[in-house]
């Protein structure tokens, strides 16, 4: 099983809702269009070849600087028989940020949704129980999005170019 | 004055549905002497049997990812001491080796099986925990005073070559912060020395002993089907019967170079968690064998070696030692430099794993090229696999789902982040 493989078998079931194929340190990453998360999930797990029955990780990102498409959802999925590894991302409009649950698939996808709904606002449609995880249940904001900031506004020794940026 | 208070009538008025209801509801936890750490489970209980349960987490919880969102790369290090704290130094390499994943540092065979050693040491450190407190909540808490003895050489030994115990932040980007001293090695080879007398006698008295394999056998188990599709990795799932483990799967930090086996069990019960665990403690204890025997190999070797304990490409990633610090002005700045971040990293993405105590702790980092991680993820492996536990106890005796959490070994520090 190698990269390749993986990459034209889906290439081949679900050649244009993928795209931006990268291999960033050996970890294919591919891009899929966020209305068909679910069908492309439920392909990895049920096929007899590809196998990717194992959910490590499940998390968002937000880039504010993406028009229309400012939330990312990032799968990390297993191949524990072949040893491989695959990354999953779907992007959502910050405005409407729906996508639907992979819970029913993975059991294990249940709090890690749930975790990234109570830090980035994602609705996941279709979840058992979508409320807050490790925040308090009365927030009503999204911490980890990145508008947000850590630090004291204030300060201009914490300022975005002492870190490198902008 | 006695009287009166078992005579007063109360007025207490109940809802119409919990004077109906046949069930009890119990608060375990928050703070309970036998949940060992901050876990609320509020469960519905008929006698003895636990019916249902439904876990309340995240009062521990200090917004890490967040906060490294604004924290150098050198910084974040002692965060990830407070995820698994029975083992952060596993934490911290696994934090440093993302970021050499990142910049494509390549260590001195030296190094890596230096980290290997510290490593296992805080794998038995964990292990010891879990195992004994598994035996404390059966009632045995004899075996308990034996091991802590031990795992306090463990941390004497931590001590000893970074200078803390719990919280470690040991090692640094590429490396150590300095060699290991004389007398960390003399501690080392002490312990190597005196704890398989402790583990047998540990095992002695309970792997065989009846009241304890009464009590764990077929107390919360799970399928091996169902522990994969809940994310298990780790000890948990090997007792389930799935013998992955990342040193094998995914080798890092020279794994690959040792010879060890991985132990599994087959109903993934608590007794199963518990043998697993103990004999990958007398593993941890071999590879550490292994590990001195390499190290002792390549300085004869090469004499030269001796003083090899970080990379020399990691050499700008590298704080100074700390007498040059005070004393020497390049020194100075240079600290200064690295502690405020002022390297850059580059850009990318990053996935990296390493095998934790309690399973398979990964690190999701997207750098930007700036000075602090753009996003930052753990992957907490107790996180993952605690939302099993309901499906563990449901059906079963209250008492069992006490061990079953223990057994479980989740840390409150890695499950709330």
């Amino acid at each position: 099983m190698t990269n390749e493989i993986i990459k034209n078998r889906l290439t081949e079931k679900f050649g244009e809702h993928l795209s931006g194929w990268e291999e960033p340190f050996g970890l294919l990453t591919v891009n899929v269009a966020a209305s068909m998360n679910l069908k492309v999930l439920q392909f990895l797990f049920d096929d007899e070849q590809l196998r990717f029955r194992f959910m490590t990780d499940l998390t968002g990102v937000h880039f504010p600087e993406r028009k229309g498409e400012e939330l990312c959802v990032v799968y990390h999925l297993h191949n524990m028989v072949d040893g491989i590894r695959l990354r999953l991302k779907a992007y959502v409009p910050v405005e409407k940020p729906d996508i639907f649950t992979a819970t029913k698939l993975y059991s294990t996808a249940n709090w890690m949704e749930r975790e990234t709904y109570d830090f980035f606002g994602i609705n996941f449609i279709g979840h058992p129980n979508l409320v807050r995880i490790l925040n308090v249940d009365d927030m009503d904001y999204f911490p980890m999005r990145k508008e947000y900031e850590m630090e004291d506004p204030t300060r201009r020794d914490k300022d975005d170019e002492m870190f490198g940026r902008g | 004055m006695s009287d009166q208070i078992t005579h007063t009538q109360h007025h207490i008025k109940l809802s119409e549905e919990s004077l109906q209801k046949q069930t009890t509801t119990l608060n375990l936890g928050p703070t309970h002497p036998a949940t060992h750490g901050v876990f609320q489970n509020i469960m519905e209980i008929d006698g003895e049997r636990v019916i249902k349960t439904e876990q309340t987490v995240g009062y521990i919880h200090r917004a890490f990812e967040k906060i490294a969102e604004r924290r150098p790369y050198y910084q974040v290090t002692p965060l990830t001491d407070r995820l698994n704290y029975c083992s952060s130094p596993i934490n911290n390499m696994g934090w440093h080796m993302t970021i050499e994943k990142l910049l494509g540092l390549k260590l001195p065979k030296r190094v890596e099986y230096l980290r290997v050693i510290i490593m296992e040491l805080s794998r038995i450190a964990d292990h010891l925990v879990c195992n004994s407190v598994v035996a404390v909540d059966t009632g045995a808490l004899t075996p308990f005073t034996y091991v802590f003895q031990f795992r306090e050489k463990i941390y004497e030994i931590f001590e000893e070559v970074c200078g803390s115990r719990l919280t470690t932040n040991i090692g640094r980007v590429g490396g150590f912060e300095r060699n290991f001293s004389v007398a960390s090695i003399e501690k080392l080879h002490s312990f190597v020395e005196t704890f398989p007398k402790m583990m047998k006698e540990f095992e002695n008295l309970l792997n065989r002993n009846r009241i304890f394999m009464d009590r764990c056998i077929g107390a919360g188990p799970i399928s091996a089907e169902r522990a994969l599709n809940y994310g298990f990795t780790g000890p948990n799932l090997r007792a389930a019967g799935v013998d992955y483990d990342v040193r094998v799967a995914q080798p890092y930090s020279s794994y690959e170079d040792f010879d060890f086996k991985i132990p599994v069990g087959t109903v993934g019960d608590v007794y199963d968690r518990y043998m697993v665990r103990n004999d990958e403690m007398w593993e941890s204890l071999s590879i550490i064998k292994q590990a001195i025997t390499k190290i002792n190999k390549i300085e004869a070797e090469f004499p030269d070696q001796k003083n090899v304990f970080y990379a020399p490409e990691a050499d700008h990633f590298h704080i100074p030692p700390k007498q040059d610090v005070y004393t020497k002005m390049e020194a100075l700045i240079f600290h200064f430099k690295i502690i405020m971040g002022e390297i850059d990293a580059p850009a990318g993405e990053v996935y990296h794993s390493v095998e934790g105590g309690n399973g398979e702790l990964g690190f999701y980092l997207i750098s930007d090229g700036g000075r602090t991680p753009y996003r930052l993820h753990f992957r907490r492996p107790c996180f993952i696999y605690y939302q099993g536990y309901p499906e563990m106890v449901e059906g079963g005796l209250l008492s069992d789902a006490i061990i079953t959490l223990s057994s479980l070994n989740v840390i409150a520090g890695e499950l709330d982040a």
